[in-house]
């Protein structure tokens, strides 16, 4: 019994006072609001913890059993554990341990980020556009009337993003400014890509509103585990 | 079957390593000639870079990075134009990360930029290092009433009271501008909804490429301009150029976004090719199968 009510009593206090505070900005709302934020940032640093430790119980599940692919677990825990031990001994820190940064240049925790961290997690961000080639020429076929507009929005937005979009239509006169490449390239963009996009931001706030109110108010309860 | 249409049914069903090894060729090719092309500043951009030119010397500016290595490529380049132009301008930087890995980001840019080309700047007086701090927008909320609350040091453990430059502000109302270089969330949409709006702070930033139409229905009244990956970066080194001759004599070293826009444009022309000629293929090979019934 308690176990349920406090959370839902917590969860429709706060919440309350969150939406009260945001339309009444005075004390004592102004105040509890801050508070609140404060509590809120205090259980995000905890989360790192709870964070670190999911990761080790979940991969070392993985490589205790055996699984397939557990070598790709054991690299996770293997590392995990080398940057966590010579981030918190400060290992080849030229400022010694005391008062010194974590991230000093020259310790093994700013050699790793520096040489092992960056350059890969830059590689993956720039493996991105063989797939994106890939993708794009298997999807934009004009197999049908919807498929040939995505194809010519695509490829006036592509272009547009060149110096080639300016040089193709650089002939056409000032009367016909209006059909030049990157023209056409900034309407869909800032006509048509605001006005769907609008939309869509004003669905997902209608919504995030209703959950949150059945959420404040005790109807949705899935936060607790009870569905 | 004759030669031309055996050509066309191969290239109709193309080896998806053919397209990498064609998009490596390009890429690679464009970085050996450093092929750059020129760049005309969108209004998005030009609305960014006029700001920071009209603020008075001495205005507090606050930049928070949130992105990582990840897309350090796409984003670096602008976050080094934005505190190049701050500190040519003479105003006060903060900076803030809200992404563990923003830390580092902020710690690469004081050094790449500010204590190797204006060493006369002096930290705590014309920039100050805050530090990174977990809890997304809640951090941002808090912030926006009560600096001091969250932020009682800075990110090298000094006093925050003992910092100069942070004598007599209480919270980020009072700031001038907020310029966020950002990859995800939280990021320029957060600041926007929670300082920005909600404190009347003119906030404008830089991201993604593809996070950009998103932020795009911010504009013109919640978010002054936008930034969308590498491109809009040369755009503004573009402007940086025009109003700052001095950078266009290292391009390798000021213009790195000008640089990079030689690749990615000779990439998105592979790719344009390849939806081109792949369409060209397909229709070929359709209008055959139809012949053919």
């Amino acid at each position: 019994m308690m176990r349920r009510t406090i959370p839902l009593f917590i969860t429709a206090f706060v919440g309350s006072i969150l939406v009260i505070a945001y339309f009444i900005p005075h004390p004592p709302f102004d105040q509890l609001r801050e508070d609140f934020s404060i509590f809120f940032d205090i259980i995000a640093a905890v989360a790192f913890i709870l964070g670190g430790g999911n990761l080790i119980r979940m991969h070392g599940n993985r490589v205790s059993r055996r699984e397939k692919g557990y070598g790709y677990s054991l690299v996770t825990v293997i590392g995990f554990a080398l940057v966590l031990v010579i981030g918190l001994t400060k290992m080849g820190n030229p400022d010694g341990f005391r008062n010194s940064s974590v991230t000093a240049a020259g310790s093994y925790f700013d050699l790793a980020y520096q040489y092992v961290f960056r350059p890969c997690a830059a590689t993956m961000f720039a493996l991105l556009a063989f797939y994106v080639a890939s993708a794009s020429f298997r999807a934009f076929r004009a197999k049908n009337v919807e498929a040939s507009i995505l194809l010519l929005v695509a490829f006036i937005i592509l272009v547009g993003r060149t110096f080639v979009g300016a040089w193709l239509t650089a002939w056409l006169p000032p009367s016909l400014d209006f059909l030049t490449i990157p023209y056409l390239a900034d309407k869909i963009m800032t006509v048509l890509n605001f006005a769907g996009n609008r939309a869509i931001m004003i669905g997902i706030a209608l919504g995030i509103v209703s959950t949150s109110l059945k959420v404040i108010i005790g109807i949705d309860r899935s936060y607790l585990g009870s569905g | 079957m004759s030669r031309f249409i055996r050509f066309v049914e191969t290239f109709n069903s193309l080896d998806k390593r053919w397209i990498f090894l064609a998009v490596g060729v390009a890429v690679v090719t464009a970085t050996i000639f450093r092929l750059t092309f020129p760049e005309i500043p969108t209004p998005m951009v030009r609305a960014i870079y006029d700001k920071v030119e009209t603020l008075p010397v001495g205005s507090r500016v606050l930049l928070p990075f949130d992105y990582d290595p990840g897309s350090e490529p796409e984003l670096q380049p602008m976050a080094d134009a934005f505190v190049r132009q701050c500190a040519e301008k003479g105003l006060k930087m903060y900076f803030i990360a809200l992404w563990p890995l923003g830390q580092s980001m902020v710690e690469g840019v004081i050094n790449r930029v500010l204590l190797e080309e204006y060493p006369q700047l002096r930290y705590g007086e014309d920039y100050v290092d805050l530090g990174y701090k977990s809890g997304g927008e809640g951090v941002i909320a808090v912030i926006l009433t009560d600096l001091k609350k969250l932020y009682t040091t800075d990110a090298r453990g000094t006093n925050i009271e003992a910092i100069p430059m942070m004598a007599g502000i209480a919270n980020i109302r009072g700031f001038d501008l907020i310029l966020n270089v950002s990859a995800g969330y939280p990021g320029l949409k957060e600041w926007i909804q929670y300082a920005g709006t909600p404190g009347n702070i003119p906030t404008a930033g830089g991201c993604t490429a593809v996070q950009a139409p998103l932020l795009y229905p911010y504009h013109p009244d919640q978010m002054l301009g936008l930034m969308g990956g590498i491109k809009a970066a040369a755009e503004y080194e573009a402007l940086m150029m025009e109003g700052y001759p001095k950078f266009a004599e290292n391009k390798a070293r000021y213009l790195t976004a000008l640089t990079r826009m030689g690749p990615q444009t000779v990439a998105h022309l592979a790719i344009i090719f390849f939806i081109v000629a792949g369409n060209v293929a397909y229709q070929i090979m359709r209008r055959r199968k139809g012949a053919a019934r």
